[in-house]
């Protein structure tokens, strides 16, 4: 049965409600009545558009309510549908006015949807383009996304969308020769000389030569690719096909040329008579080369004189333990590379006292930035550096994180993670701010009071986990073994007799049953476990961390709170890596209550530290005391469906979630975010302890 | 044609094996060989820790007994056992004692790979006790001089759960392997597969593209041993970009991303 048509009365009704006209006073007439001319499948399909966009903003959902029939007639459902949520996207990242300009910029959303469809898009391509260019050796680059094509040295930066040929393929390949012929920049020199000094027409000339010049390196080194660039480029006009440009190609393209054969070539080249540009070239910043280059040759220099000081400090200590040399300052030298060739950059050796060391990885990676830069490294740099000499802490990291909440606000350091939003059906991209952050340890006597207090029920529990420790079983009647099974050959050697067929299972074979499991135990610190909750908590993660020092779980935990989105704070109380020690256990004392839950960015977080573990059990518990629950908007049912949705996330990364709750009211929502058997709600504080310990045994066997 | 059956201890190798020395492994093994260590090999995979095995036991003239080393080995299996022939139980040596007994070259690949318990039995062998406690027939057996044992381990690859017990280590003479330098590996690959001397370095260079991305995405880079297959491939006609493609990239991961960059990569270098 069709639903009939919805009216124009009916459509104002539902538009009021959903802009709230009450307080925003729009005039819903005008969209009503063009969407009530369409047919009911159309009209339902907008209006719901306009309600998941006034989630977002009512202003923004009456504009696109406007334009919403126009874009149907020019766009299908799915374009529609991405237009209003770029509209949302923006809103998110860049506020009204940017998000107001995409809706009502139609036709721009429309071409570019177009350029979209046959195009190749940055970020569909970013996956394949990095490990490329990260492969091409050299320094790590970045890529990002930018109006203008051009590298500082550190990042390539490329349009969003690149749609210059009909064919995808053709397109990417441009993304591949725009990220080649940067790299080649970077890696060949071209930022060796300084550029800044140079005039504006002098640097467009300077761009188009020092091209041709980086044109011959690639097809020394990278034939293929260098056939890939010349055959996109000739689509269009080759630049080079006069015959003037003979010699100036010769002299480029020499082996020996360098950058300053292409500066001494720009005063006798006129600018008329320079070829014109390649599809992949570019422009050239020198402003933002000379300033990131700048930050990074300090940076390098230290860290560099650094590590030196610290391989120096290793070596002398190791020949001191075998009884000789007296102490000197660290002296490094390079050995002549002989077996250097265009291969690896970072075959470069390192000599101390006479003896060849090898750099650690991270010391390698700056050798090889080092290179690029400048060709060779510089005599300055193998000083080693004295002590105090640079402090590395401060130039390392000149924000701490602790100055968020001194009134500086900045997202240095911190990590982004996407948020879902029910309501749009959608998520908001880099939406929460999170920071990892350490619980000082505290020295009290917390953990032994705990220990003393449930010294007897610790007793038990540590006779149920012996027993679940990996524990030698005979397996009898096994096909091979170490030993023969006597029954089971006493039984089949009757069977022979008897004028059966033998059986080959008479051994007997150990067999040990190995566990491997990781467990992040996450731990509400949100104000309202102040109290009880919080001692309740902490008691718990002391009996726990017994018994799993027994069974020789690896496991984390962490403690989360947080206040809007900004300030999302994980707590590290134990990584996978640490030992518990002193120190665990009087951070474990030092557990704190804190602010507000907002729990589906730490469960995103938490499911990055379990992909650097390799278990066959991946576990996340979580210690709650009642709904997420943040200061702004995250409550309710928001907060719970962005929960649910992390937890969507862990499972499709095999991660099983369970929760461990005291929040009486938890039956209400707790299986619609774990699932009906992936929660416990502990109706008795005092009773978390013995519990805790208890579920994870039953979860683990 | 009929392929032969022989007892690994009665199979001695007379061919040379191609083995191209990095630095003075070769001397080293002789000598530690002549005093009777043992030899721990520490290397990646596919850096040619098992062919220079081969080679040392040609050169010595011994046999070569190989066993890899898996999670389900038990000390048993390396000892021996009682199997059942005809209603009679009979002692079957295992590789390691069969070595011993015959004054063989043992090598233990990827020890760590094996059960705790396996480490163990090795023990005795390895000091200047050298015998062998089979504890099942009650009797040790004592090692001749020209017996060897060699283990090898990948000190990058596997888990801190299973690293080698400073109890194990400290008992061996330990040669580090790595990938050899550029021009060498070019030239071994050029030897191996006979391919021209310019494919022989564009393999090299795409072999350490796959290194640099170690950690960005790749758990491990390309080891000789793929440059091999791959220059074979190439050596009977498969195009560098397949033989890339099939020898290497697909072997070393099976990320969609990463194998269609690894393809783009190899395009570019041929």
């Amino acid at each position: 049965m069709t639903r009939p048509t919805l009216g124009k009365q009916q459509i104002i009704a539902f538009m009021d409600e959903c802009l709230e006209v009450e307080f925003s006073f729009v005039k819903n007439e005008i969209p009503a009545e063009s969407v009530s001319c369409l047919p009911r499948q159309q009209q339902d399909f907008i209006l719901n558009l306009v309600k998941r966009v006034a989630d977002t903003n009512i202003e923004l959902a009456y504009q696109f309510a406007c334009g919403a029939v126009y874009a149907l007639e020019s766009m299908d459902q799915r374009m529609v549908e991405e237009w209003a949520m770029t509209a949302a996207d923006y809103y998110d990242r860049k506020g009204l006015f940017p998000a107001m300009s995409v809706i009502r910029d139609l036709d721009n959303f429309i071409n570019t949807a177009h350029e979209r469809a046959h195009g190749s898009v940055l970020e569909d391509e970013i996956g394949v383009l990095l490990p490329f260019v990260r492969g091409l050796s050299g320094r790590k680059l970045k890529l990002e996304a930018a109006e203008d094509i051009y590298t500082d040295t550190e990042t390539i930066f490329l349009p969003p969308v690149m749609a210059l040929f009909s064919d995808e393929k053709q397109n990417f390949l441009l993304y591949k020769a725009m990220v080649a012929h940067h790299w080649a920049q970077i890696q060949f020199g071209t930022f060796r000389a300084n550029l800044t000094q140079l005039a504006e027409d002098q640097l467009v000339k300077f761009c188009s030569l020092e091209t041709i010049r980086l044109d011959a390196c690639i097809q020394r080194d990278l034939p293929g690719l260098h056939r890939q660039m010349r055959s996109l480029q000739s689509h269009f006009d080759d630049p080079l096909n006069s015959d003037r440009y003979e010699e100036l190609a010769g002299t480029l393209s020499a082996t020996e040329a360098t950058v300053q054969t292409t500066i001494d070539l720009l005063d006798r080249v006129p600018y008329e008579q320079c070829p014109g540009t390649f599809i992949y070239q570019g422009s050239i910043k020198p402003q933002a080369v000379a300033a990131t280059m700048a930050k990074r040759v300090f940076r390098e220099k230290a860290l560099f004189r650094v590590a030196l000081s610290e391989m120096g400090e290793e070596l002398t200590a190791a020949n001191e333990d075998s009884g000789h040399v007296e102490r000197k300052p660290a002296k490094f030298k390079i050995r002549d590379r002989t077996d250097q060739d265009s291969i690896g950059n970072a075959t470069i050796q390192l000599e101390f006292e006479g003896s060849l060391v090898a750099p650690p990885q991270h010391v390698k990676e700056l050798i090889s930035s080092i290179i690029v830069d400048f060709g060779d490294i510089p005599p300055e740099y193998l000083v080693a550096a004295g002590p105090g000499e640079y402090d590395m802490t401060v130039s390392d990291r000149t924000m701490s994180p602790n100055d968020v909440w001194k009134g500086t606000y900045h997202e240095e350091g911190a990590q982004l993670y996407n948020e879902w939003n029910y309501k749009r059906q959608h998520y908001h991209k880099n939406w929460c701010v999170l920071r990892e952050m350490e619980v000082e340890p505290v020295y009290d006597s917390f953990v032994d009071d705990t220990l003393a207090k449930y010294s007897r029920l610790l007793k038990s529990l540590r006779n149920t986990f012996e027993y679940m420790r990996g524990e030698d079983k005979l397996l009898k009647k096994q096909p091979h073994g170490d030993d023969i099974d006597i029954d089971a050959l006493v039984e089949t050697y009757a069977d022979v007799k008897s004028g059966m067929e033998m059986s080959n299972r008479v051994f007997t074979k150990m067999h040990k049953e190995e566990r491997n499991v990781a467990v992040i135990f996450m731990v509400d610190m949100s104000g309202s476990t102040k109290g009880w909750i919080n001692k309740a908590e902490r008691e718990s993660l002391v009996l726990l961390a017994e018994v799993l020092e027994i069974l020789q779980d690896r496991y984390a935990i962490y403690g989360f709170s947080g206040m809007t989105r900004k300030r999302c704070e994980l707590f590290k109380i134990k990584a996978f890596d640490d030992p518990y020690d002193a120190e665990i256990k009087a951070r474990i004392s030092n557990i704190q209550p804190q602010d507000y839950t907002r729990m589906g960015v730490f469960i995103r977080h938490v499911i990055r530290h379990f992909s650097e573990v390799e278990a066959s059990t991946k576990l996340l518990i979580t210690l709650s005391d009642g709904k997420p629950d943040d200061y702004d908007t995250y409550r309710g049912e928001y907060g719970v469906e962005d929960t649910r949705q992390a937890l969507f996330e862990a499972r499709r990364d095999g991660i099983h979630s369970f929760c461990i709750t005291i929040d009486e009211e938890a039956r209400d929502y707790l299986p619609h975010m774990y699932g009906a058997a992936n929660y416990t709600v502990i109706d008795n504080v005092t009773a978390l302890p013995v519990k805790v310990s208890d579920i994870y045994r039953r979860l683990t066997t | 044609m009929k392929s032969k059956a022989l007892k690994p201890e009665e199979h001695f190798i007379t061919e040379e094996p191609y083995y191209q020395p990095i630095g003075d492994e070769i001397r080293v093994f002789e000598s530690a060989y002549k005093q009777q260590l043992p030899v721990l090999l520490k290397g990646p995979t596919g850096c040619g820790k098992t062919r220079f095995m081969e080679h040392m036991a040609w050169r010595l003239k011994r046999p070569l007994i190989t066993v890899s080393c898996h999670d389900d080995l038990t000390a048993s299996d390396l000892v021996g056992r009682f199997l059942i022939t005809s209603g009679e139980t009979t002692w079957i040596d295992g590789p390691l004692a069969s070595a011993v007994r015959h004054g063989a070259i043992c090598y233990l690949d990827e020890i760590v790979e094996a059960r705790k318990d396996t480490t163990v039995v090795i023990h005795p062998l390895a000091d200047d006790r050298r015998i062998l406690p089979m504890e099942k027939v009650g009797e040790l057996l004592e090692a001749t001089p020209e017996f060897c044992l060699a283990i090898s381990y990948n000190p990058g690859y596997q888990s801190v759960m299973k690293d080698l017990k400073q109890s194990t280590r400290q008992r061996f003479v330990a040669l580090e392997f790595d990938y050899p330098g550029a021009n060498l590996e070019a030239e071994i690959v050029m030897k191996e597969a006979a391919i021209d001397a310019a494919t022989a370095t564009q393999l090299v260079k795409f072999a350490h593209m796959t290194r640099d991305l170690k950690g960005s995405g790749l758990d491990e880079g390309a080891s000789t041993r793929l440059l091999v297959h791959a220059a074979k491939l190439m050596h009977d006609d498969i195009s560098p970009v397949v033989a890339c493609q099939t020898a290497i990239a697909q072997a070393i991961t099976d990320d969609h991303d990463m194998l269609v960059a690894m393809n783009e990569l190899s395009s570019s270098l041929f």
